[in-house]
């Protein structure tokens, strides 16, 4: 084979190397952004007419931040406590954020955590279950700001 | 977490597309070799490329099987990577070798692990189960190279081999696995503790001196696998895939501080009292020292030279004389690629490894369970730190160490360990990418809490 011949082969294959690069690139640049609605906008209709559920519901009034806790039931009634960013964990572990001293309650009994402007309680597998306002909870659940949350003989509420 | 509000799309048609071209790549190295070398295109080469092209259609057809929204281009990428270092091992061969062939049966070998790892285990949420199963089985690992009988002794000074029948086997590949599994399903179980309590120390939250148990654990680990089977790479592989996994999981920058002081402590001792640390790091600093480079540091100096007779370009595959570099096709792969592909074509390869790097991170964001999330985290940073050490270490970046390159170096449990991670993290990402799965796992035999598999990530806006 030719000395030419060689060397555009050689160059050839460069550039097959990039090409799938390129390719694979372009593949993935459409899921790159972890929430699509962000990069992708609004649905188009004819995206809405087929799938009804990507529709999007009224924007919700804007809520309230809240920012403290308040036990307004139980043992610690009337505890107050400032919500900063990071997670609280709630339960009669001395390790805990806020220590319980409630029978009725776990040692790591819950965790409260703050995601995008929204609290939200999720149940650490305890005894007695954690109760949102008279559902228990079985997941992660948002709490809104004035709405109760038991555990064990112990309410506590987000405050504005 | 932001929701995905389109609907999922398995893209199983863009893979094959992508696959195509991967194995155009792996193929056209492989003929490249032969048309440079003057070599017919017999019935071995024939035969070679249409393995690697069935057994990786084999592999896309179980995907579209088993794993529907799985992500489309790790499996391409891993081929392509694959496929060159067939290519290139086959090339390297003097008249006589076969590590090309053996390298191939590995290859194939792999990818039915690999296959049977996604038919068989279906959801990576099971092996939350086998957190402490999977310590027992590192440390199992960990061991077996130091047991007489079974250890095949020192070889290059480093013992991590055993021999299995005609067969060595290197069961430290395997034990980055079974440890990213077990630091996955430990942290996922006890972050709120580790994360809630600690006193704070100026900017920096330190964790209580209990919660640092699994950190000590780890450090001891890496440490005797540096004294007793005098395995550097390694060491740091361990070391530095746990300090990540605790820092995704808690987010917390001290634990970082505390694992690069016990590195540089370590690493520090180590190079005062182990004489096999001091010559790596002499070898590394004084690497174009005439009385250096006689008895240490010859492989890198020659690697480097290669590299630059490489240039931009490259000598084309099967015109270079890689060959002058001992272990020019395991440990030195990277400087025989990048002399006969050049900067060009060795930046190409980085690309492709940081692509398959993003897309195990892009598993990890996506999917909503913690232990998933911190397992594909784990595993894809365990391939790009070896990458890093590797090609660092070649390119006398940082001291040479004995790590395989991911996919391209000759080494049959290389190969079958990342192509298990391959497999673990295409499961992860068809949880990522798939449909919402709301049913919960069937339940596991024995006394597992109920619970212990909710998703901490699954929240669904009202």
């Amino acid at each position: 084979m030719s000395e030419l011949t060689i060397t555009a082969l050689r160059f050839g294959f460069l550039l097959l190397l990039w090409v799938l690069i390129f390719s694979i690139v372009s593949a993935m640049r459409r899921d790159l952004m972890v929430g699509r609605k962000a990069a992708a906008g609004a649905p188009t209709a004819r995206q809405v007419r087929k799938n009804p559920e990507l529709a999007e519901a009224p924007a919700p009034p804007a809520k309230q931040q809240a920012r403290q806790l308040v036990v307004v039931e139980g043992p610690l009634k009337g505890t107050t406590l400032p919500l900063a960013a990071s997670p609280i964990l709630l339960g009669r572990a001395q390790e805990a954020t806020l220590v319980l001293e409630d029978d009725y309650a776990s040692g790591r009994h819950a965790r409260l955590f703050p995601q995008g402007s929204r609290w939200f309680i999720e149940d650490l597998g305890s005894t007695n279950g954690t109760y949102l306002g008279d559902q228990q909870l079985t997941r992660a659940l948002p709490v809104d700001p004035g709405v109760p949350v038991r555990i064990g003989k112990t309410v506590i509420e987000l405050r504005p | 977490m932001s929701q995905l509000s389109s609907t999922p799309k398995p893209r199983r048609n863009v893979e094959v597309a992508l696959l195509l071209l991967a194995l155009a790549v792996g193929i056209g190295a492989n003929m490249l070799v032969g048309v440079d070398q003057e070599k017919a295109f017999d019935s071995d080469f024939w035969f070679q490329s249409s393995l690697l092209a069935v057994a990786a259609l084999v592999f896309h057809g179980v995907l579209r099987f088993r794993a529907k929204y799985a992500d489309p281009v790790i499996l391409p990428l891993v081929v392509a990577l694959n496929g060159i270092g067939l290519a290139m091992i086959h090339r390297l061969d003097a008249p006589g070798d076969d590590t090309g062939n053996n390298q191939l049966r590995w290859t194939l070998i792999a990818m039915a692990v690999a296959i049977a790892v996604i038919w068989f285990l279906k959801d990576h949420r099971i092996l939350r189960r086998f957190t402490f199963i999977s310590l027992a089985a590192s440390a199992l690992l960990l061991l077996l190279p130091l047991i007489p009988g079974i250890s095949a002794g020192e070889i290059l000074g480093a013992r991590v081999w055993i021999r299995l029948g005609p067969m060595t086997f290197q069961p430290g590949e395997v034990a980055k696995i079974t440890l990213a599994i077990f630091f996955a399903g430990y942290l996922s179980s006890n972050r709120d503790l580790i994360l809630l309590a600690g006193r704070k120390i100026g900017p920096l939250q330190f964790p209580r001196f209990k919660d640092m148990g699994p950190m000590i654990t780890a450090w001891l680990v890496s440490i005797g696998v540096l004294i007793f089977q005098r395995d550097l790479g390694s060491s740091v592989l361990f070391f530095g895939l746990f300090i990540v996994m605790i820092y995704v999981a808690t987010s917390r920058i001290s634990w970082v501080v505390i694992g690069l002081a016990l590195i540089l402590g370590g690493g520090f001792v180590a190079s005062r009292v182990f004489s096999h640390v001091e010559q790596r790091i002499d070898g590394w600093l004084n690497a174009f020292t005439p009385e250096v480079y006689e008895n240490g540091s010859r492989q890198v100096i020659q690697g480097l030279f290669g590299m630059a007779n490489g240039g931009l370009v490259g000598t084309g595959l099967g015109q270079g004389r890689p060959d002058l570099v001992p272990f020019a096709n395991s440990d030195m792969i990277i400087a025989s690629l990048g002399e006969e592909l050049g900067l060009i074509g060795l930046f190409a390869i980085v690309l492709m490894y940081l692509l398959l790097f993003t897309r195990g991170f892009r598993a990890a964001l996506g999917t909503r369970d913690a232990f998933g999330k911190l397992l594909a985290c784990g595993l894809s940073f365990a391939v790009a730190l070896q990458c890093f050490v590797v090609i660092g270490g070649v390119t006398r970046l940082i001291p040479l160490t004995g790590l395989t390159t991911p996919f391209l170096a000759a080494g049959g449990s290389s190969l079958l360990a990342n192509w298990i991670i391959v497999g673990l993290l295409l499961m992860i990402s068809h949880t990522a990418r798939g449909p919402v799965d709301t049913t919960p796992l069937p339940p596991a035999k024995g006394t597992e809490s109920v619970g212990i598999d909710t998703p901490t990530e699954a929240v669904k806006h009202p």
